[in-house]
């Protein structure tokens, strides 16, 4: 019956051209789209798994503008049971103060009697890389924390979760709850399901505002590198192009 | 005084930490010199040996934790002892590596000072308002970030710097078994999968390397990318996402959270090439990319493009390469 709290970051889709705001804060997502990164689409797949290896359940919890809805309404497609949306604007939010917005709900939902044994989230946001709002969540809260897991099981009391170390794969075993950082790759994330889309939308979200004047994010400003002159020359379309490329080889004198 | 967590491979100090080092050493000449030292966690071979290399690399003095609460990795442990090491040395800076460890500890250590942590910074500007710049969104922005308390914590991209020695004779070195509190060993690495063997020493001195990314498209995409390789003489070496979704060995990875190449020609296929990668191929002589996206960064940084699906070029260049070498077509 584990009780699985995932949380999920609304991001501007970044896997085409970066734009920034005008006032250089943000990235602006209202071109390209917004979603959740990789290691969460996971981390929502292995919370799912969870609950259904032991017959508990799922809540998503996002701290987030009003639109943060679609991707709670995402992952309850998919099969959480229950949504929490802080709302905020994730520009003026530090991971401090996202860390201390999910410590809030994370306490409040377990003074009444609906603790979490586990709290999922990625591994890093895919807009900040701040690599570390799961670490300060465990402080926070006073558990223990394993960063870059790909997977995880729940075995009794104990979550047992590997991640690539620079030895080897290594195995953590820690004891319930605790909080998990979920990386990409162990798990092949799910499809909705139009059944699991009609399901979602009955399910009610609870919304909260922030606890606290949030103490933000200590940036200045976003910048882009500038754009490197395209300096390529192209030798050929498709495998027409293999006697050129050999002929390169031949120039460079590389394989012989 | 500036604190660099230095991690270790077989001994000796990581590339990306002795690259975290010519970070700090940058920032100890712009303080007026202060003095760089360096903290290493768990049990070394050779002290004298790493020693006198991180002297080499400009540190006077290395403090290594050693005993049983850092004897297995764990995230809280090793912050502990870093903590310790900053707390005995009155650190104002304490950086590492913006590796998976670099990473993880730093965040801790800045979780348990209450402190902000910067992560993956590519430079410095300021000392008062210590401003620096670091990677987001994969790399494809750039933000510029205060970091007004002390002591100033932060991680630096991996092949954003380059490490380079500056002699100041072999560095001191002092051992401490740093005090670690039971809740801190709670999350802390009970076993180790035995390593794969790992090639990434060839890798990083490889004339010629063929890359893979996402375009292989799966496990079984890699073959012809591995033919070509070893009909140039060279290694293969793929991107992050390839190592992430367990295609291909960790070892293998070429990119900030891998190993950076020098050869004299890349070519990646299928690679749209972000900062991530980019950082690990840069000094490569001569790059030719192979994308179906005209338009994708690697494409128009390379030296020279070839425009189309990896799985119909390779193979062609293969059989090219294979005709002109036999006189007959196969």
């Amino acid at each position: 019956m584990t009780r699985v709290l995932v949380c999920v970051k609304r991001v501007p889709d970044s896997s085409g051209e970066v734009v920034l705001t005008d006032d250089g804060q943000a990235v602006d997502g209202r071109y390209a789209g917004f979603t959740i990164s990789d290691h969460e689409n996971c981390a929502v797949e292995l919370g799912i798994r969870l609950a259904d290896a032991t017959g508990g359940s799922v809540t998503v919890l996002t701290v987030g503008p009003a639109e943060a809805v679609d991707q709670l309404r995402a992952a309850l497609a998919l099969g959480a049971g229950a949504a929490v949306h802080v709302q905020a604007d994730p520009a003026r939010l530090g991971p401090d103060d996202v860390a201390h917005e999910i410590a809030a709900v994370v306490r409040d939902h377990r003074a009444a009697g609906a603790a979490y044994d586990l709290v999922l989230l990625g591994n890093d946001a895919s807009d900040s890389g701040d690599f570390q709002v799961p670490v300060r969540l465990g402080y926070r809260l006073g558990l223990p924390i394993v960063t870059g897991a790909s997977t995880a099981e729940v075995t009794g009391d104990r979550v047992i979760a590997e991640a690539d170390g620079p030895e080897g794969r290594e195995t953590y075993s820690v004891p319930l709850p605790a909080v998990v950082s979920v990386l990409e790759g162990g798990v092949e994330p799910r499809y909705p399901t139009m059944r699991g889309r009609m399901a979602a939308r009955k399910i009610e979200v609870e919304t909260r505002q922030p606890t606290r004047e949030p103490v933000g994010p200590s940036r200045v400003r976003l910048l882009l590198p500038p754009p490197a002159p395209a300096t390529a020359e192209v030798l050929g379309e498709g495998p027409e192009a293999a006697p050129a490329v050999v002929d390169l080889f031949e120039r460079l004198g590389v394989g012989r | 005084m500036i604190l660099v967590l230095v991690e270790t491979a077989d001994g000796a100090a990581a590339e990306v930490s002795l690259e975290t080092l010519a970070l700090a050493r940058a920032l100890a000449a712009e303080g007026g010199g202060v003095p760089v030292q360096a903290v290493v966690v768990g049990e070394v071979p050779d002290p004298a040996a790493l020693a006198e290399e991180l002297g080499e690399h400009g540190v006077a003095e290395v403090h290594q934790a050693t005993g049983d609460g850092v004897a297995a990795f764990g995230g809280a442990a090793w912050a502990a002892a870093v903590q310790e090491a900053r707390e005995a040395t009155g650190s104002v800076v304490v950086t590492a590596a913006g590796s998976v460890r670099g990473n993880e500890v730093l965040a801790h250590l800045a979780a348990r000072l209450q402190v902000p942590m910067a992560a993956n910074v590519t430079a410095f500007s300021g000392l008062a308002p210590f401003v620096v710049t670091r990677q987001v969104v994969g790399g494809a922005a750039l933000e510029e970030m205060r970091l007004d308390q002390r002591p100033a914590v932060f991680t630096v991209a991996g092949h954003a710097w380059q490490a380079a020695v500056a002699p100041t004779g072999p560095a001191t070195w002092h051992t401490f078994a740093p005090d670690v509190a039971p809740a801190d060993l709670v999350a802390s690495v009970v076993s180790v999968a035995e390593k794969e063997p790992d090639t990434s020493d060839s890798l990083r001195s490889a004339r010629v390397v063929v890359g893979a990314g996402r375009g292989a498209g799966g496990p079984d995409g890699f073959a012809p990318v591995a033919e070509l390789a070893e009909l140039l003489g060279g290694a293969v070496g793929v991107s992050r996402v390839v190592t992430s979704l367990g295609w291909r060995p960790h070892h293998e990875q070429v990119g900030q959270t891998g190993s950076r190449i020098t050869p004299d020609l890349y070519v990646p296929c299928g690679i749209s090439g972000a900062i991530q990668h980019w950082a690990g191929c840069a000094s490569s002589k001569t790059i030719l990319a192979i994308n179906t996206d005209p338009d994708a960064p690697m494409m128009t940084k390379a030296t020279y493009a070839v425009v189309g699906d990896m799985h119909e070029v390779v193979p062609a260049i293969v059989a090219e390469l294979r005709r002109r070498r036999t006189g007959v077509e196969c």
